[in-house]
């Protein structure tokens, strides 16, 4: 166990190279001249000759690479275009937004997902059968930017309940704290007016994002748990007396769970990439959206930071499921 | 009885086939798909009116007789552009799969065919790209390559190929030492001819159920480029970016967004329906889950 995870945190260095490397290569394909976009609309020849010189645009690109890969090393992501500040502070400022509605999506489509995932299962052909699959075949083809709409049309605009976008409202001091999750900060403060705002903002957002991970959790549930449900140890639990909720909690799900966590860990990099959409369409202040005004504004050293930060958060996921999965099954030996 | 007996003969696909004839889903989501190509063959020729002309005095018009769908900010007819933008989608799905088939199978065949520095090479390459969060990825590229439809379906594609790499490869590490390979290479089949002739049509099956239950991811991915303004520019009556200028309108004008929604919701749940159905056919582990 211990040689496999270190063996996997040996390999992590290779791979972050590798996608710098992509990265690099990708964002210096990008036809407009970053030196000009830097200069301005109305600089002249001399000073955006300037410009590529001071930003070693002017390198041979292996020798602009090395230094990419040195000021990353020493956590520079350089200075955004559009921003006008470290790329790396400007992600600062926005990740906790993004990490705050991503955890609670994932949170969300846990406490839905598995459920209604067992109970489809355990009522095969039933009316929690019916919703799952419902559920699961909806969630995988309606496209999440134009559920988000449709969200916003009933909740906010028919029904009034919940604000159409933003974080907290306007007229609430976003709450000071170390986390920066507005709802933790809300709480170790003891501001539940903060706290009842933040909540408020983030439901839609946050049930948006779960739909098509609930889709994905739904169906893999009810199928490793029947899958379960048919095994020996099944029936031998059956047979020797046990009540229903023992033998569908500890000896079904117990091992329709793995499949589910493996699931769970490669749709992270789902849950990120919908975050952009979401973040759009809701005005949320995170990385998604961050990056979306970065890319529309050819701003490429914050699209390399933002791409580079969620493909980390994404190795680092899968990494810990890897290595949980490992401690939850005890017949997986790496 | 007859069926018992005549079954004792019937080949693995013949199985397979008979399932998928048996599964509802497997019908509705043909007959949706059957819908979408027809449109998308014809559609053009039956729109009422034409897609791109703007009418400044019929702007928002709610659905009516005269527009069954209503009408946009342009005052152009909703009915027309949906039409029209039935055959984008449906050649942005086709499209994107087979760039991305063609590169992932073929990179899949040789890692797996030659294995050592090639494989390495080629299998370290798909790490780095499935290390990306695939939209994140697909949307780099596309800021890269500029806005557009064209470029929206190659950053899709090239986000894509590594998992066809995977499964191909895969594949082929545990046919090509099987005997059926080896007899023909001992008669003297050369590489090419032993991929192509022995070795392709045995992972074929594999890849053409991926690729039916990819089609769907594949429409709905470009969509949401076109929406974040990275595919299809307007007036182009892609469904994703009339969403996105229908964005502003929804609070008021419902139908305005919500007919291109329905539209990329059916087109995806087609292919979705299908492709689930043509997997759990070929793979019999799978039917008893249904």
């Amino acid at each position: 166990m211990a040689r496999y995870i270190l063996r996997r945190l040996a390999l992590l260095p290779l791979l972050l190279l590798g996608v710098s490397l992509l990265l690099f290569i990708i964002t210096h394909l990008i036809p407009a001249d970053p030196a000009k976009l830097i200069a301005g609309p109305h600089a002249g020849p001399e000073q955006v000759a300037e410009v590529r010189r001071v930003f070693g645009l002017d390198r041979p690109l292996p020798v602009q690479y090395a230094r990419f890969l040195f000021s990353l090393l020493h956590g520079d992501l350089g200075m955004s275009i559009r921003t006008d500040r470290a790329v790396q502070a400007d992600l600062g400022e926005y990740f906790p937004a993004t990490v705050e509605l991503t955890v609670i999506a994932m949170m969300a489509t846990i406490v839905i997902g598995v459920p209604l995932g067992i109970a489809a299962a355990v009522w095969r052909g039933g009316l929690f059968d019916l919703v799952a699959q419902v559920v699961s075949l909806s969630g995988l083809s309606f496209p999440i930017f134009f559920f988000g709409l449709v969200m916003q049309l009933v909740f906010s605009r028919w029904l009034d309940w919940l604000p159409l976008g933003g974080r907290i409202a306007s007229d609430v001091a976003p709450p000071a704290g170390p986390t920066g999750l507005y709802l933790i900060d809300a709480l170790l403060a003891g501001n539940l007016a903060a706290f009842a705002s933040a909540l408020q903002y983030l439901v839609l957002p946050a049930l948006t994002l779960t739909l098509a991970s609930l889709a994905l959790v739904v169906r893999m549930t009810r199928s490793s748990m029947l899958e379960v449900l048919s095994q020996d140890y099944i029936r031998t639990a059956w047979a020797k007396g046990l009540v229903a909720p023992r033998v569908y909690l500890r000896h079904g799900l117990r091992n329709a769970l793995i499949p589910v966590v493996t699931v769970l860990g490669l749709y992270s990099g789902g849950l990120l990439g919908g975050v952009f959409l979401v973040e759009l369409i809701f005005a949320w202040p995170g990385v998604g959206l961050y990056s979306v005004d970065a890319i529309l504004a050819l701003d490429y050293p914050a699209i390399m930071g933002t791409a580079l930060l969620l493909t980390v958060v994404f190795i680092s996921v899968n990494l810990f499921v890897d290595v949980a999965y490992a401690l939850l099954d005890p017949r997986i030996r790496y | 009885m007859r069926s018992s007996i005549r079954g004792s003969g019937i080949s693995f696909t013949g199985h397979a086939l008979r399932f998928l004839a048996r599964t509802p889903a497997a019908w509705v989501g043909a007959a949706i798909l059957a819908l979408l190509i027809f449109l998308a063959a014809v559609g053009p020729a039956l729109t009422p009116l034409d897609p791109l002309r703007i009418a400044p005095t019929q702007k928002l018009y709610p659905p009516s007789r005269d527009h069954l769908l209503g009408t946009d900010d342009l005052g152009r007819d909703l009915l027309s552009r949906l039409l029209a933008g039935a055959r984008i989608s449906v050649t942005i799905g086709f499209l994107v799969l087979a760039i991305a088939m063609g590169l992932g199978v073929s990179l899949g065949l040789i890692a797996g065919f030659w294995s050592g520095w090639v494989d390495e090479v080629v299998m370290r390459t798909t790490d780095v790209f499935l290390a990306f969060p695939r939209l994140v990825l697909a949307l780099l590229i596309a800021a890269t390559l500029g806005p557009g439809l064209y470029n929206a379906m190659i950053a899709v594609a090239l986000s894509w190929w590594p998992w066809y790499t995977r499964l191909v490869r895969g594949q082929i590490l545990s046919l090509r030492h099987q005997e059926f390979v080896l007899a023909a290479a001992s008669v003297g089949a050369g590489p090419g001819r032993l991929l192509l002739r022995h070795l392709l049509p045995n992972v074929a099956a594999t890849i053409v159920i991926q690729a039916s239950l990819d089609v769907g991811y594949a429409i709905l991915a470009a969509a949401s480029l076109s929406f974040v303004g990275l595919g299809a520019q307007p007036p182009t009556p892609e469904w994703g970016s009339m969403i996105a200028q229908a964005r502003s309108y929804l609070i008021d004008y419902w139908w305005y967004p919500t007919f291109p929604g329905v539209a990329i919701f059916l087109a995806v749940l087609g292919f979705n329906l299908l492709g689930d159905a043509i997997r759990d056919a070929f793979d019999p582990r799978l039917r008893f889950l249904h």
